[in-house]
């Protein structure tokens, strides 16, 4: 944990537990806990097990935020527990595992679904020309345009904050339509038409009812539902310049 | 038991397990078993860039990269390994492009490069732009681009298994048994070719810039099976850690031109490294830094400095140190447009582990002899492209080559001629007595012992302040038996969680006991190298002693805690002889 100097306080931290072991229904539990102002809710968290209770359960690595282990619902809203510092969250802390996924273990959540979808959108770079002895060209401005699209970690933050995916767990969700982006608006790539294709139907974009908590869901700060937008224009425009 | 079999089994799904990967999907039946989600894998914070003598931005050598490469090591590099990191990184960095890799671009297209520290142009005569790069997300980049391509390939993963064994019989490996975190239980892998990419052990330290998850798991594992571990007492301290959380400001600020300043606002960096300054090699750095704390030139007479970007200004620092500078605001309240970072070095890199050959192929002993089926790559191996310091950048390079080196040699010269070797008899027997102890330790609810946190508070606090950046005589025997006695400390570790499901107490012993393991090796080699070299300064003994210690040392793991048997093996020299390392 953190090694700040000062202002440690005491906070209680009230988690939503799934022990499927011992029991077949949630329950909540609270936890009392010293913590620092500049301690992160995973520094607490990491606490909570070492030193209370070993069995409470979250994934966890790299605890900056860059890794995309550790999304869970904070104060009811999907967060990273590694970008959240104690003193932007207060006292009074809830945590839950995200919505929209089934739960296998407290605060962790089954990913397999999310990963799923994230590769029916043929996120990877198509282009079947032979590729030349150096790099293929791509001018500054066009780097540019899908940059935003490229700082994605797969989380799942944002999908787990969407209601439409709540209310239909075959939807594609935002974060693979995020990826789907990075690829079609790259100048490299030749499958946009393919993935225009598979987010025209009736689990693709237009289940996205511009709501807005994706993009207030993500801890990297992607525009999400801008990203969406400009993949259903493409859609309807027949352009993806 | 379950029991599964390929013939490739992958152990880790960062670069270099990826790379690998990729060079065996089309033609062969290959599994890549994860700790996590290959896209939490720790090349994913990797930020500056990787270095390839592409010349896009002014005249560049591969000749030039593989000197700055064996003088950045003080020499302890293997000089035909770094001959191969430097030339083939060329089509490794055209091939991750190809593969869709978003670099930042030159003005006329090209993949845009930039200066790091001891990167040179014609043998050292000033710094070179040799890093290419995206961001200050180049290793995020490459982990999604290698995971993206697995999917199109179709890869098959083993999320979430955490290996707890190597399995070896007739002199070949023959698989890995591992640990399915979801629902406990034990699996056999049994392949033909095991490829170990489980990257390093920094949180061994207090103050580190690794994951949660880089606890030496393919190191310990390998060790525990007769296999060596190389060179462990160089381990690399990264000169700009956030202040207290160790969380890793990338090199690339100051390749973009960052100053590092002590408490008077001086550039001191320029004092002790005139030609390089701030960019002189990280091991040097970080002793600069030390050496004017203690003098009392700290900020406030503490124990960090600053790094300071303000000058480059929003522009560069937005488009090219974007998620650095959040790191600063988030974590630490300071706005890097205006204000200075506080920084301290941070343990960051392991130089030595496994010992392998320029294909990958592990090398058991002081003759180098291959233990066939058994490769490794990444951070994890020691080849040893990185002698007694790393470069900025060249981990990400070592991945991709020797990744995409030891894939292709399986491939072509292993895979055609290999066979099955048949499983040990209970092959699982070590990994079953090891879980099952420990759940039925927290079964018992016994009272007994100590929780896990407390031996690893200690491990690293101890590691911090006598395996640091500087070490002596004193500190490591003291370290030696501290080592032998939380062995023991661990055998009783009290546990609370007996649950087979998603059981991560479990997993987080087992991970600080791999930890001890190379702890173990780190001191042994670090007591024994009487001498200073790159990342190991001893304060009683501060000169390089060719004489002795121009060799690597090799540490098997033996009966005594703490003590583990040292063997050496020559350094490989064609080229370049060593020489006095000045910047």
């Amino acid at each position: 944990m953190a090694e700040t100097a000062s202002g440690v306080r005491s906070i209680r931290v009230r988690i939503k537990r799934y022990q499927p072991d011992q029991n077949a229904k949630a329950y909540w539990q609270e936890f009392q806990v010293q913590a620092d102002p500049k301690d992160r809710l995973l520094d607490v968290l990491n606490q909570i097990k070492w030193e209370q209770d070993g069995t409470l359960t979250f994934r966890r690595s790299c605890a900056h935020g860059v890794c995309g282990s550790d999304a869970m619902r904070i104060n009811g809203r999907n967060r990273l527990a590694c970008k959240l510092l104690i003193e932007d969250i207060g006292t009074q802390i809830t945590v839950e595992p995200m919505l929209g996924f089934p739960v296998i273990r407290d605060l962790v959540v089954d990913m397999d679904p999310f990963f799923a979808k994230f590769e029916k959108v043929k996120p990877y770079l198509i282009n079947d020309e032979p590729a030349p002895a150096t790099e293929r060209l791509q001018s500054p401005e066009q780097r540019q345009r899908y940059d935003e699209t490229t700082k994605c970690i797969l989380c799942g933050a944002c999908t787990g904050s969407c209601p439409s995916v709540w209310a239909n767990a075959e939807w594609v969700g935002p974060a693979s339509i995020v990826n789907a982006h990075r690829f079609i608006f790259d100048s490299r790539d030749q499958g946009a038409s393919e993935r225009l294709r598979i987010l025209s139907d009736r689990n693709g974009v237009w289940r996205c009812r511009t709501i807005f908590n994706c993009a207030e869901a993500c801890p990297r700060g992607i525009h999400v539902t801008d990203a969406i937008e400009e993949v259903k224009r493409a859609i309807l425009y027949g352009s993806n310049e | 038991m379950k029991y599964h079999k390929f013939d490739v089994v992958i152990v880790g799904a960062g670069g270099a397990g990826l790379m690998s990967a990729m060079q065996l999907a089309h033609n062969s039946s290959i599994a890549v078993i994860s700790k996590l989600y290959p896209t939490r894998s720790h090349t994913g914070a990797a930020q500056g860039g990787v270095a390839a003598a592409l010349g896009n931005q002014e005249e560049d050598h591969w000749k030039w990269h593989m000197f700055d490469t064996v003088k950045g090591g003080d020499y302890l590099v293997d000089q035909d390994a770094a001959e191969v990191l430097a030339q083939e990184a060329i089509d490794a960095v055209y091939d991750l492009e190809h593969w869709g890799l978003p670099f930042n671009r030159t003005a006329d297209g090209k993949i845009d490069q930039r200066r790091f520290g001891g990167h040179t142009r014609n043998f050292g005569e000033g710094p070179v732009r040799r890093s290419c790069y995206a961001a200050d997300r180049t290793g995020h980049m490459i982990l999604q681009t290698m995971y993206q391509q697995s999917i199109r390939n179709q890869v098959r993963f083993f999320n979430e298994y955490m290996m707890l064994d190597l399995l070896i019989n007739d002199g070949q490996a023959c698989g890995v048994v591992a640990l399915c975190l979801r629902d406990g239980s034990i699996e056999v892998f049994h392949a033909k070719t095991v490829v170990l990419a489980t990257g390093g052990y920094g949180r061994a330290w207090r103050i580190t810039s690794n994951a949660l998850s880089c606890t030496g798991d393919g190191m310990a594992v390998a060790y525990r099976r007769g296999i060596p571990l190389e060179d462990m007492e160089m381990y690399q301290f990264h000169p700009t850690g956030l202040y207290r959380i160790g969380i890793l400001l990338s090199e690339a600020a100051r390749g973009e031109g960052a100053y590092i300043l002590n408490k008077d606002g001086e550039r001191f960096c320029i004092r002790y490294a005139p030609t390089l300054a701030e960019l002189a090699p990280r091991d040097m750095v970080s002793r600069f830094i030390l050496q004017e704390i203690a003098e009392g030139r700290g900020i406030d007479g503490q124990d960090y400095v600053y790094l300071s970007v303000a000058h480059l200004g929003k522009e560069t620092i937005d488009a090219k140190l974007p998620d650095i500078t959040d790191f600063a605001r988030n974590y630490l309240n300071v706005e890097p447009y205006y204000e200075p970072i506080p920084i301290q070095p941070t343990a960051h890199y392991a130089m030595g582990g496994i010992p392998t050959d320029i294909e990958g192929r592990v090398v058991v002993d002081e003759k180098n002899t291959a233990l066939p089926g058994l490769y490794a790559a990444g951070e994890v191996a020691c080849v040893s492209v990185h002698g007694a310091n790393r470069l900025g950048t060249n981990s990400l390079v070592d991945l991709i080559v020797f990744g995409r080196r030891a894939g292709k040699h399986i491939a072509t010269k292993w895979l055609p001629e290999a066979e099955f070797a048949p499983l040990p008899p209970e092959p699982d027997a070590y990994a079953t007595e090891l879980v099952e102890g420990l759940l039925a330790r927290a079964q018992s609810k016994s009272k007994s012992g100590e929780t896990q946190e407390l031996i690893r508070q200690e491990l690293r606090d101890e590691m911090m302040d006598r395996v640091g950046v500087v070490r002596d005589e004193a500190g490591l025997l003291t370290m030696q038996n501290k080592i032998a006695e939380l062995k023991g400390r661990w055998e009783q570790v009290r546990l609370m969680d007996s649950s087979r499901t998603f059981n991560t107490e479990l997993m987080e012993v087992i991970e600080l006991g791999n930890l001890i393991e190379c702890s173990e090796a780190t001191v042994a080699g670090a007591l024994a190298r009487k001498e200073s070299r790159g990342g190991h300064y001893r304060a009683d003994y501060t000169s390089r002693d060719d004489a002795n210690f121009l060799k690597h040392t090799l540490a098997f793991r033996s009966d005594q805690p703490g003590r583990p048997e040292l063997n050496y093996k020559p350094v490989v020299i064609t080229e370049f002889q060593p020489k006095e390392r000045k910047y």
